[in-house]
Protein backbone atom coordinates (compact mmCIF):
# COMPACT_ATOMS: atom_id res chain seq x y z
CA UNK A 1 0.00 0.00 0.00
CA UNK A 2 1.32 3.45 -0.87
CA UNK A 3 2.15 5.78 1.97
CA UNK A 4 -0.24 8.64 2.59
CA UNK A 5 2.73 10.97 2.75
CA UNK A 6 6.32 10.51 1.86
CA UNK A 7 9.12 13.03 2.15
CA UNK A 8 12.46 12.20 0.59
CA UNK A 9 15.71 14.06 1.24
CA UNK A 10 14.05 17.40 1.77
CA UNK A 11 16.35 20.42 1.99
CA UNK A 12 15.26 23.97 2.68
CA UNK A 13 17.39 27.03 3.21
CA UNK A 14 16.64 30.66 3.75
CA UNK A 15 19.53 32.44 2.07
CA UNK A 16 22.67 30.87 3.45
CA UNK A 17 20.90 29.37 6.42
CA UNK A 18 20.04 25.72 5.89
CA UNK A 19 16.93 25.13 7.96
CA UNK A 20 16.03 21.61 6.86
CA UNK A 21 18.94 19.29 6.12
CA UNK A 22 18.06 16.16 4.20
CA UNK A 23 14.94 15.06 6.06
CA UNK A 24 13.04 11.97 4.98
CA UNK A 25 9.92 10.62 6.61
CA UNK A 26 6.82 8.72 5.69
CA UNK A 27 3.33 8.37 7.09
CA UNK A 28 0.98 5.50 6.49
CA UNK A 29 -2.76 5.94 6.35
CA UNK A 30 -3.97 6.60 9.91
CA UNK A 31 -0.56 7.51 11.32
CA UNK A 32 -0.29 10.35 13.78
CA UNK A 33 3.21 11.72 13.53
CA UNK A 34 4.23 14.24 16.13
CA UNK A 35 7.22 16.42 15.36
CA UNK A 36 8.88 17.82 18.46
CA UNK A 37 11.98 19.91 18.96
CA UNK A 38 13.08 23.23 20.36
CA UNK A 39 12.19 26.45 18.55
CA UNK A 40 14.41 27.02 15.56
CA UNK A 41 14.80 23.31 14.96
CA UNK A 42 12.89 23.63 11.68
CA UNK A 43 9.69 21.82 12.67
CA UNK A 44 7.28 24.41 11.29
CA UNK A 45 9.35 24.91 8.15
CA UNK A 46 9.32 21.18 7.52
CA UNK A 47 5.53 21.13 7.87
CA UNK A 48 5.13 24.15 5.60
CA UNK A 49 7.31 22.49 2.95
CA UNK A 50 4.82 19.64 2.75
CA UNK A 51 2.03 21.79 1.29
CA UNK A 52 4.47 24.17 -0.38
CA UNK A 53 3.78 27.22 1.74
CA UNK A 54 7.57 27.12 1.75
CA UNK A 55 9.32 25.90 -1.36
CA UNK A 56 11.81 23.15 -0.58
CA UNK A 57 15.15 23.70 -2.33
CA UNK A 58 15.47 20.04 -3.13
CA UNK A 59 13.95 16.72 -2.24
CA UNK A 60 10.60 15.19 -2.99
CA UNK A 61 7.15 15.26 -1.46
CA UNK A 62 4.71 12.51 -2.41
CA UNK A 63 1.07 12.61 -1.39
CA UNK A 64 -0.77 9.31 -1.83
CA UNK A 65 2.14 8.28 -4.00
CA UNK A 66 1.81 11.33 -6.28
CA UNK A 67 5.01 13.33 -6.61
CA UNK A 68 4.63 17.10 -6.40
CA UNK A 69 6.45 18.23 -9.53
CA UNK A 70 9.01 20.94 -8.88
CA UNK A 71 11.16 23.06 -11.13
CA UNK A 72 13.25 26.23 -10.83
CA UNK A 73 12.12 29.70 -11.89
CA UNK A 74 14.17 32.30 -13.76
CA UNK A 75 15.81 33.44 -10.52
CA UNK A 76 16.91 29.89 -9.83
CA UNK A 77 14.40 29.55 -7.01
CA UNK A 78 12.55 26.31 -6.50
CA UNK A 79 8.90 26.49 -7.52
CA UNK A 80 6.16 24.06 -8.48
CA UNK A 81 6.04 23.23 -12.17
CA UNK A 82 2.29 22.70 -12.18
CA UNK A 83 0.24 25.10 -10.06
CA UNK A 84 -2.95 23.23 -10.79
CA UNK A 85 -1.40 20.09 -9.36
CA UNK A 86 -0.37 21.99 -6.25
CA UNK A 87 -3.87 23.40 -5.75
CA UNK A 88 -5.32 19.95 -6.21
CA UNK A 89 -2.90 18.30 -3.81
CA UNK A 90 -3.42 21.05 -1.26
CA UNK A 91 -7.06 20.03 -0.97
CA UNK A 92 -5.72 16.65 0.16
CA UNK A 93 -3.55 18.33 2.80
CA UNK A 94 -5.47 20.59 5.11
CA UNK A 95 -3.51 22.76 7.50
CA UNK A 96 -4.29 24.14 10.92
CA UNK A 97 -2.15 27.13 11.88
CA UNK A 98 -0.73 28.38 15.12
CA UNK A 99 -2.57 31.69 14.77
CA UNK A 100 -5.83 30.16 13.43
CA UNK A 101 -5.86 32.40 10.34
CA UNK A 102 -9.62 32.40 10.02
CA UNK A 103 -10.89 34.80 7.36
CA UNK A 104 -12.07 37.67 9.48
CA UNK A 105 -14.65 39.04 7.03
CA UNK A 106 -16.56 35.78 7.00
CA UNK A 107 -18.74 34.18 9.64
CA UNK A 108 -17.74 30.89 11.22
CA UNK A 109 -19.96 28.92 8.85
CA UNK A 110 -18.80 30.92 5.83
CA UNK A 111 -15.20 30.12 6.77
CA UNK A 112 -16.02 26.44 6.83
CA UNK A 113 -17.91 26.29 3.52
CA UNK A 114 -15.61 28.63 1.56
CA UNK A 115 -13.26 26.04 0.11
CA UNK A 116 -15.88 23.33 -0.45
CA UNK A 117 -18.06 25.77 -2.38
CA UNK A 118 -15.46 27.78 -4.29
CA UNK A 119 -12.59 25.32 -4.71
CA UNK A 120 -14.32 21.98 -4.77
CA UNK A 121 -17.54 23.32 -6.36
CA UNK A 122 -19.79 21.47 -3.96
CA UNK A 123 -23.42 22.54 -3.91
CA UNK A 124 -23.82 25.34 -1.38
CA UNK A 125 -26.72 23.84 0.54
CA UNK A 126 -24.93 20.56 0.78
CA UNK A 127 -21.77 22.37 1.96
CA UNK A 128 -23.77 24.22 4.61
CA UNK A 129 -25.25 20.97 5.83
CA UNK A 130 -21.90 19.22 6.13
CA UNK A 131 -20.33 22.43 7.51
CA UNK A 132 -22.87 22.46 10.33
CA UNK A 133 -22.10 18.84 11.09
CA UNK A 134 -18.41 19.65 11.32
CA UNK A 135 -19.12 22.59 13.61
CA UNK A 136 -21.14 20.27 15.82
CA UNK A 137 -18.26 17.86 15.83
CA UNK A 138 -15.86 20.52 17.13
CA UNK A 139 -18.54 21.83 19.50
CA UNK A 140 -19.15 25.27 17.96
CA UNK A 141 -22.70 24.86 16.64
CA UNK A 142 -24.10 27.89 18.42
CA UNK A 143 -21.44 30.22 16.99
CA UNK A 144 -22.06 29.43 13.32
CA UNK A 145 -23.19 32.94 12.44
CA UNK A 146 -20.65 34.81 14.55
CA UNK A 147 -17.52 36.42 13.19
CA UNK A 148 -14.16 35.00 14.28
CA UNK A 149 -13.32 38.13 16.29
CA UNK A 150 -16.19 37.29 18.67
CA UNK A 151 -14.71 33.90 19.52
CA UNK A 152 -12.10 32.86 22.04
CA UNK A 153 -8.80 31.49 20.79
CA UNK A 154 -9.81 27.93 21.55
CA UNK A 155 -13.07 28.35 19.70
CA UNK A 156 -11.31 29.94 16.73
CA UNK A 157 -8.89 27.06 16.54
CA UNK A 158 -11.73 24.55 16.64
CA UNK A 159 -13.38 26.43 13.77
CA UNK A 160 -10.06 26.29 11.93
CA UNK A 161 -10.04 22.53 12.43
CA UNK A 162 -13.60 22.32 11.08
CA UNK A 163 -12.52 24.43 8.09
CA UNK A 164 -9.63 22.05 7.48
CA UNK A 165 -11.90 19.01 7.73
CA UNK A 166 -14.43 20.58 5.36
CA UNK A 167 -12.29 19.94 2.29
CA UNK A 168 -12.28 16.27 3.26
CA UNK A 169 -8.49 15.98 3.27
CA UNK A 170 -6.45 12.80 3.42
CA UNK A 171 -3.86 14.33 5.70
CA UNK A 172 -4.18 16.98 8.39
CA UNK A 173 -1.20 19.19 9.08
CA UNK A 174 -1.10 20.92 12.46
CA UNK A 175 1.41 23.71 12.97
CA UNK A 176 1.70 24.22 16.74
CA UNK A 177 -2.09 24.41 17.04
CA UNK A 178 -2.12 25.18 20.75
CA UNK A 179 0.92 27.42 21.07
CA UNK A 180 -0.94 30.72 20.95
CA UNK A 181 -3.75 29.64 23.25
CA UNK A 182 -4.25 30.50 26.88
CA UNK A 183 -3.43 27.45 28.99
CA UNK A 184 -7.04 26.86 29.99
CA UNK A 185 -8.08 26.70 26.32
CA UNK A 186 -5.47 24.18 25.20
CA UNK A 187 -7.46 21.20 26.46
CA UNK A 188 -10.53 21.78 24.30
CA UNK A 189 -8.42 21.87 21.13
CA UNK A 190 -6.37 18.81 22.08
CA UNK A 191 -9.58 16.93 22.78
CA UNK A 192 -10.84 17.58 19.26
CA UNK A 193 -7.47 16.54 17.82
CA UNK A 194 -7.50 13.37 19.86
CA UNK A 195 -10.95 12.45 18.57
CA UNK A 196 -9.69 12.95 15.00
CA UNK A 197 -6.76 10.64 15.68
CA UNK A 198 -9.17 8.05 17.06
CA UNK A 199 -11.16 8.25 13.81
CA UNK A 200 -8.03 7.04 12.07
CA UNK A 201 -7.13 10.28 10.32
CA UNK A 202 -3.60 10.75 9.11
CA UNK A 203 -2.09 13.66 11.02
CA UNK A 204 1.25 15.39 11.07
CA UNK A 205 1.43 17.47 14.22
CA UNK A 206 4.14 19.95 15.13
CA UNK A 207 3.65 20.46 18.83
CA UNK A 208 5.06 21.38 22.20
CA UNK A 209 2.41 19.31 23.95
CA UNK A 210 4.45 16.32 25.09
CA UNK A 211 1.43 14.79 26.82
CA UNK A 212 -0.48 14.77 23.54
CA UNK A 213 2.45 13.29 21.64
CA UNK A 214 2.93 10.59 24.27
CA UNK A 215 -0.72 9.64 24.28
CA UNK A 216 -1.80 9.99 20.65
CA UNK A 217 1.22 9.70 18.36
CA UNK A 218 2.01 6.56 16.45
CA UNK A 219 5.45 7.97 15.75
CA UNK A 220 7.40 10.81 17.32
CA UNK A 221 10.12 12.65 15.45
CA UNK A 222 12.65 14.75 17.32
CA UNK A 223 14.04 17.45 15.07
CA UNK A 224 17.24 19.22 15.96
CA UNK A 225 18.97 21.83 13.80
CA UNK A 226 17.05 20.77 10.74
CA UNK A 227 17.69 17.05 10.83
CA UNK A 228 15.97 14.11 12.47
CA UNK A 229 17.99 13.47 15.58
CA UNK A 230 15.85 10.63 16.77
CA UNK A 231 12.54 8.97 15.91
CA UNK A 232 10.46 6.15 17.26
CA UNK A 233 7.32 5.19 19.08
CA UNK A 234 6.25 7.46 21.93
CA UNK A 235 7.57 4.85 24.40
CA UNK A 236 10.98 4.82 22.75
CA UNK A 237 11.20 8.60 22.55
CA UNK A 238 9.86 9.49 25.97
CA UNK A 239 10.91 6.51 28.05
CA UNK A 240 14.18 5.42 26.50
CA UNK A 241 15.63 8.39 24.65
CA UNK A 242 19.04 7.58 23.18
CA UNK A 243 20.60 10.89 22.12
CA UNK A 244 21.87 13.36 24.70
CA UNK A 245 20.08 16.21 22.92
CA UNK A 246 16.71 14.50 23.16
CA UNK A 247 17.29 13.71 26.84
CA UNK A 248 18.16 17.33 27.47
CA UNK A 249 15.16 18.54 25.46
CA UNK A 250 12.74 16.25 27.29
CA UNK A 251 14.23 17.16 30.64
CA UNK A 252 13.81 20.91 30.06
CA UNK A 253 10.30 20.44 28.68
CA UNK A 254 9.08 18.32 31.54
CA UNK A 255 10.64 20.75 34.00
CA UNK A 256 9.22 23.72 32.10
CA UNK B 1 -31.20 93.57 -2.25
CA UNK B 2 -31.27 91.43 0.83
CA UNK B 3 -29.76 87.98 1.21
CA UNK B 4 -32.85 86.05 0.20
CA UNK B 5 -33.39 88.17 -2.92
CA UNK B 6 -29.79 87.71 -3.94
CA UNK B 7 -30.18 83.98 -3.65
CA UNK B 8 -33.64 83.62 -5.08
CA UNK B 9 -34.22 81.33 -8.00
CA UNK B 10 -35.01 82.85 -11.36
CA UNK B 11 -33.70 85.75 -13.38
CA UNK B 12 -32.97 88.23 -10.63
CA UNK B 13 -31.40 85.96 -8.01
CA UNK B 14 -28.31 83.77 -8.08
CA UNK B 15 -29.81 80.81 -6.26
CA UNK B 16 -30.34 78.63 -9.31
CA UNK B 17 -26.88 79.44 -10.66
CA UNK B 18 -25.30 78.50 -7.34
CA UNK B 19 -27.21 75.21 -7.28
CA UNK B 20 -26.08 74.46 -10.81
CA UNK B 21 -22.54 75.20 -9.66
CA UNK B 22 -23.01 72.72 -6.84
CA UNK B 23 -24.22 70.14 -9.33
CA UNK B 24 -21.08 70.74 -11.39
CA UNK B 25 -18.94 70.35 -8.27
CA UNK B 26 -20.61 67.03 -7.55
CA UNK B 27 -20.13 65.83 -11.13
CA UNK B 28 -16.47 66.82 -11.24
CA UNK B 29 -15.83 65.28 -7.82
CA UNK B 30 -17.47 62.00 -8.72
CA UNK B 31 -15.65 61.79 -12.04
CA UNK B 32 -12.35 62.73 -10.41
CA UNK B 33 -12.80 60.16 -7.66
CA UNK B 34 -13.63 57.47 -10.21
CA UNK B 35 -10.64 58.42 -12.38
CA UNK B 36 -8.49 58.50 -9.25
CA UNK B 37 -9.61 55.05 -8.13
CA UNK B 38 -8.92 53.74 -11.60
CA UNK B 39 -5.38 55.15 -11.50
CA UNK B 40 -4.83 53.98 -7.96
CA UNK B 41 -5.63 50.36 -8.76
CA UNK B 42 -2.81 50.29 -11.30
CA UNK B 43 -0.49 52.37 -9.14
CA UNK B 44 -1.11 50.05 -6.17
CA UNK B 45 -0.39 47.00 -8.30
CA UNK B 46 2.76 48.71 -9.55
CA UNK B 47 3.88 49.63 -6.06
CA UNK B 48 3.28 46.13 -4.70
CA UNK B 49 4.81 44.47 -7.73
CA UNK B 50 7.90 42.34 -7.47
CA UNK B 51 9.40 44.16 -10.44
CA UNK B 52 11.63 47.08 -9.51
CA UNK B 53 10.66 49.01 -12.65
CA UNK B 54 6.94 48.81 -11.86
CA UNK B 55 7.61 49.86 -8.29
CA UNK B 56 9.52 52.93 -9.36
CA UNK B 57 6.83 53.95 -11.87
CA UNK B 58 4.26 53.76 -9.07
CA UNK B 59 6.51 55.69 -6.74
CA UNK B 60 7.26 58.40 -9.30
CA UNK B 61 3.54 58.98 -9.80
CA UNK B 62 2.64 59.31 -6.13
CA UNK B 63 5.76 61.28 -5.25
CA UNK B 64 5.35 63.86 -8.00
CA UNK B 65 1.63 64.37 -7.64
CA UNK B 66 1.69 64.52 -3.86
CA UNK B 67 4.84 66.59 -3.87
CA UNK B 68 3.66 69.59 -5.86
CA UNK B 69 0.75 71.92 -5.04
CA UNK B 70 -2.65 70.85 -6.37
CA UNK B 71 -3.10 74.16 -8.18
CA UNK B 72 0.13 73.56 -10.05
CA UNK B 73 -0.98 70.08 -11.09
CA UNK B 74 -4.12 71.62 -12.53
CA UNK B 75 -2.18 74.32 -14.42
CA UNK B 76 0.35 71.83 -15.73
CA UNK B 77 -2.35 69.53 -16.97
CA UNK B 78 -4.52 72.34 -18.34
CA UNK B 79 -1.76 73.80 -20.45
CA UNK B 80 0.19 70.59 -20.92
CA UNK B 81 -2.70 68.44 -22.12
CA UNK B 82 -3.77 70.91 -24.80
CA UNK B 83 -0.21 71.31 -26.00
CA UNK B 84 0.30 67.58 -26.04
CA UNK B 85 -2.89 66.97 -28.01
CA UNK B 86 -2.00 69.70 -30.49
CA UNK B 87 1.51 68.30 -30.79
CA UNK B 88 0.14 64.86 -31.54
CA UNK B 89 -2.42 66.25 -33.97
CA UNK B 90 0.27 68.16 -35.80
CA UNK B 91 2.91 65.46 -35.73
CA UNK B 92 0.75 62.48 -36.54
CA UNK B 93 -2.14 63.92 -38.53
CA UNK B 94 -0.64 67.16 -39.83
CA UNK B 95 -3.54 69.08 -38.27
CA UNK B 96 -2.54 72.67 -37.56
CA UNK B 97 -5.57 74.26 -35.92
CA UNK B 98 -5.93 75.17 -32.29
CA UNK B 99 -7.48 72.37 -30.26
CA UNK B 100 -8.90 72.70 -26.81
CA UNK B 101 -9.93 69.70 -24.76
CA UNK B 102 -13.25 70.01 -22.91
CA UNK B 103 -12.60 71.85 -19.67
CA UNK B 104 -14.67 69.37 -17.73
CA UNK B 105 -12.45 66.56 -18.95
CA UNK B 106 -9.26 68.33 -17.97
CA UNK B 107 -10.66 69.32 -14.59
CA UNK B 108 -11.79 65.79 -13.76
CA UNK B 109 -8.50 64.38 -15.00
CA UNK B 110 -6.40 66.84 -12.98
CA UNK B 111 -8.28 66.37 -9.75
CA UNK B 112 -8.45 62.64 -10.50
CA UNK B 113 -4.68 62.47 -10.79
CA UNK B 114 -4.32 64.13 -7.40
CA UNK B 115 -7.03 62.07 -5.77
CA UNK B 116 -5.57 58.89 -7.28
CA UNK B 117 -2.17 59.50 -5.74
CA UNK B 118 -3.71 59.69 -2.28
CA UNK B 119 -6.02 56.74 -2.93
CA UNK B 120 -3.00 54.71 -3.97
CA UNK B 121 -1.42 55.12 -0.58
CA UNK B 122 -4.68 54.23 1.14
CA UNK B 123 -5.26 51.11 -0.94
CA UNK B 124 -1.65 50.00 -0.68
CA UNK B 125 -1.85 50.26 3.10
CA UNK B 126 -5.11 48.30 3.08
CA UNK B 127 -3.53 45.50 1.03
CA UNK B 128 -0.64 45.27 3.46
CA UNK B 129 -3.06 45.21 6.39
CA UNK B 130 -4.58 41.89 5.36
CA UNK B 131 -2.86 39.34 7.61
CA UNK B 132 -0.49 37.14 5.63
CA UNK B 133 -1.74 34.12 7.55
CA UNK B 134 -5.18 34.49 6.00
CA UNK B 135 -3.63 34.30 2.55
CA UNK B 136 -1.69 31.19 3.57
CA UNK B 137 -4.87 29.64 4.94
CA UNK B 138 -6.49 30.23 1.57
CA UNK B 139 -3.52 28.70 -0.26
CA UNK B 140 -3.55 25.73 2.06
CA UNK B 141 -7.09 24.76 1.05
CA UNK B 142 -6.17 24.92 -2.62
CA UNK B 143 -7.49 28.36 -3.56
CA UNK B 144 -5.75 29.73 -6.63
CA UNK B 145 -4.49 33.30 -6.99
CA UNK B 146 -7.59 34.80 -8.56
CA UNK B 147 -9.89 33.17 -6.02
CA UNK B 148 -7.74 34.43 -3.15
CA UNK B 149 -7.77 37.88 -4.68
CA UNK B 150 -11.50 38.25 -5.00
CA UNK B 151 -12.73 36.11 -2.10
CA UNK B 152 -10.17 36.96 0.59
CA UNK B 153 -8.22 40.08 -0.39
CA UNK B 154 -10.71 42.42 -2.03
CA UNK B 155 -13.43 42.27 0.67
CA UNK B 156 -10.88 43.00 3.37
CA UNK B 157 -9.00 45.63 1.38
CA UNK B 158 -12.29 47.44 0.78
CA UNK B 159 -13.08 47.39 4.44
CA UNK B 160 -9.64 48.58 5.49
CA UNK B 161 -9.52 51.21 2.76
CA UNK B 162 -12.98 52.72 3.21
CA UNK B 163 -12.21 55.20 6.01
CA UNK B 164 -9.11 56.40 4.16
CA UNK B 165 -10.94 56.62 0.85
CA UNK B 166 -13.66 58.61 2.59
CA UNK B 167 -10.97 61.05 3.57
CA UNK B 168 -9.69 61.19 -0.01
CA UNK B 169 -13.24 61.87 -1.18
CA UNK B 170 -13.55 64.87 1.12
CA UNK B 171 -10.20 66.18 -0.16
CA UNK B 172 -11.28 65.59 -3.73
CA UNK B 173 -14.50 67.47 -3.14
CA UNK B 174 -12.55 70.46 -1.84
CA UNK B 175 -9.86 70.25 -4.51
CA UNK B 176 -12.48 70.85 -7.15
CA UNK B 177 -12.65 74.45 -5.91
CA UNK B 178 -9.23 74.95 -7.47
CA UNK B 179 -10.45 74.12 -10.95
CA UNK B 180 -12.22 77.46 -11.09
CA UNK B 181 -8.95 78.62 -12.65
CA UNK B 182 -9.82 76.63 -15.75
CA UNK B 183 -13.07 78.53 -16.11
CA UNK B 184 -15.31 75.60 -15.32
CA UNK B 185 -18.33 76.98 -13.50
CA UNK B 186 -18.60 75.07 -10.28
CA UNK B 187 -19.47 76.41 -6.83
CA UNK B 188 -16.33 78.49 -6.42
CA UNK B 189 -16.32 79.98 -9.90
CA UNK B 190 -20.03 80.76 -9.67
CA UNK B 191 -19.58 82.47 -6.31
CA UNK B 192 -16.74 84.49 -7.79
CA UNK B 193 -18.88 85.59 -10.75
CA UNK B 194 -21.85 86.46 -8.55
CA UNK B 195 -19.65 88.30 -6.07
CA UNK B 196 -18.15 90.38 -8.87
CA UNK B 197 -21.45 91.27 -10.43
CA UNK B 198 -23.34 92.11 -7.23
CA UNK B 199 -20.48 93.52 -5.14
CA UNK B 200 -21.59 91.24 -2.34
CA UNK B 201 -18.59 88.92 -2.07
CA UNK B 202 -19.20 87.83 1.50
CA UNK B 203 -22.75 86.72 0.79
CA UNK B 204 -21.68 84.50 -2.04
CA UNK B 205 -18.58 83.09 -0.47
CA UNK B 206 -20.50 82.19 2.68
CA UNK B 207 -23.09 80.55 0.43
CA UNK B 208 -20.30 78.62 -1.29
CA UNK B 209 -19.02 77.55 2.13
CA UNK B 210 -22.49 76.35 3.14
CA UNK B 211 -22.84 74.41 -0.09
CA UNK B 212 -19.48 72.69 0.44
CA UNK B 213 -20.40 71.92 4.05
CA UNK B 214 -23.70 70.43 2.97
CA UNK B 215 -21.98 68.24 0.39
CA UNK B 216 -19.30 67.06 2.77
CA UNK B 217 -21.63 66.31 5.66
CA UNK B 218 -24.01 64.46 3.37
CA UNK B 219 -21.12 62.40 2.09
CA UNK B 220 -19.86 61.58 5.57
CA UNK B 221 -23.30 60.17 6.33
CA UNK B 222 -23.11 57.91 3.31
CA UNK B 223 -19.56 56.92 4.21
CA UNK B 224 -20.58 56.03 7.75
CA UNK B 225 -23.24 53.71 6.46
CA UNK B 226 -20.76 52.15 4.06
CA UNK B 227 -18.19 51.67 6.80
CA UNK B 228 -20.68 50.02 9.11
CA UNK B 229 -21.60 47.66 6.34
CA UNK B 230 -17.99 46.88 5.50
CA UNK B 231 -16.89 46.47 9.10
CA UNK B 232 -18.90 43.36 9.75
CA UNK B 233 -16.73 41.09 11.83
CA UNK B 234 -14.31 43.69 13.08
CA UNK B 235 -14.22 44.12 16.78
CA UNK B 236 -14.42 47.79 17.69
CA UNK B 237 -11.52 48.88 19.83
Amino acid sequence: MTNALEIKHLVKSFGDLEVIKDVSLSAKQGDVICIIGSSGSGKSTLLRCINLLEMPNSGQVLVNGELIKMTVDKNDQACPSDHKQVDRIRTKLAMVFQSFNLWSHMTVLQNVIEAPVHVQKIDKNQAIESGKKLLAKVGITEKADQYPSNLSGGQQQRVAIARALAINPDILLFDEPTSSLDPELVGEVLKVMKSLAEEGRTMIVVTHEMGFAKEVASKVIFLHNGHIEEQGTPEEIFNTPKSERLKKFLYSNIEG
Amino acid sequence: MNYLDLLSLGDTGWGDEMLLGALMTILVSLSAMAIGLFFSIFATMAKLSSSAISRSIGNIYTTIVRGIPELLVIYLLYFGANNAIMGIAKGVFGYNQYIELPVFFIAALAVGLISGAYSTEVIRGAFLAVPKGQIEAAQSVGMHKFLIFHRILVPQVLRFALPGLGNVWQLTLKDTALIMVTGLVEIMRQAHIAAGSTHEPFTFYITAALLFLTLSSASSRVLNIAENWANKGIRRA
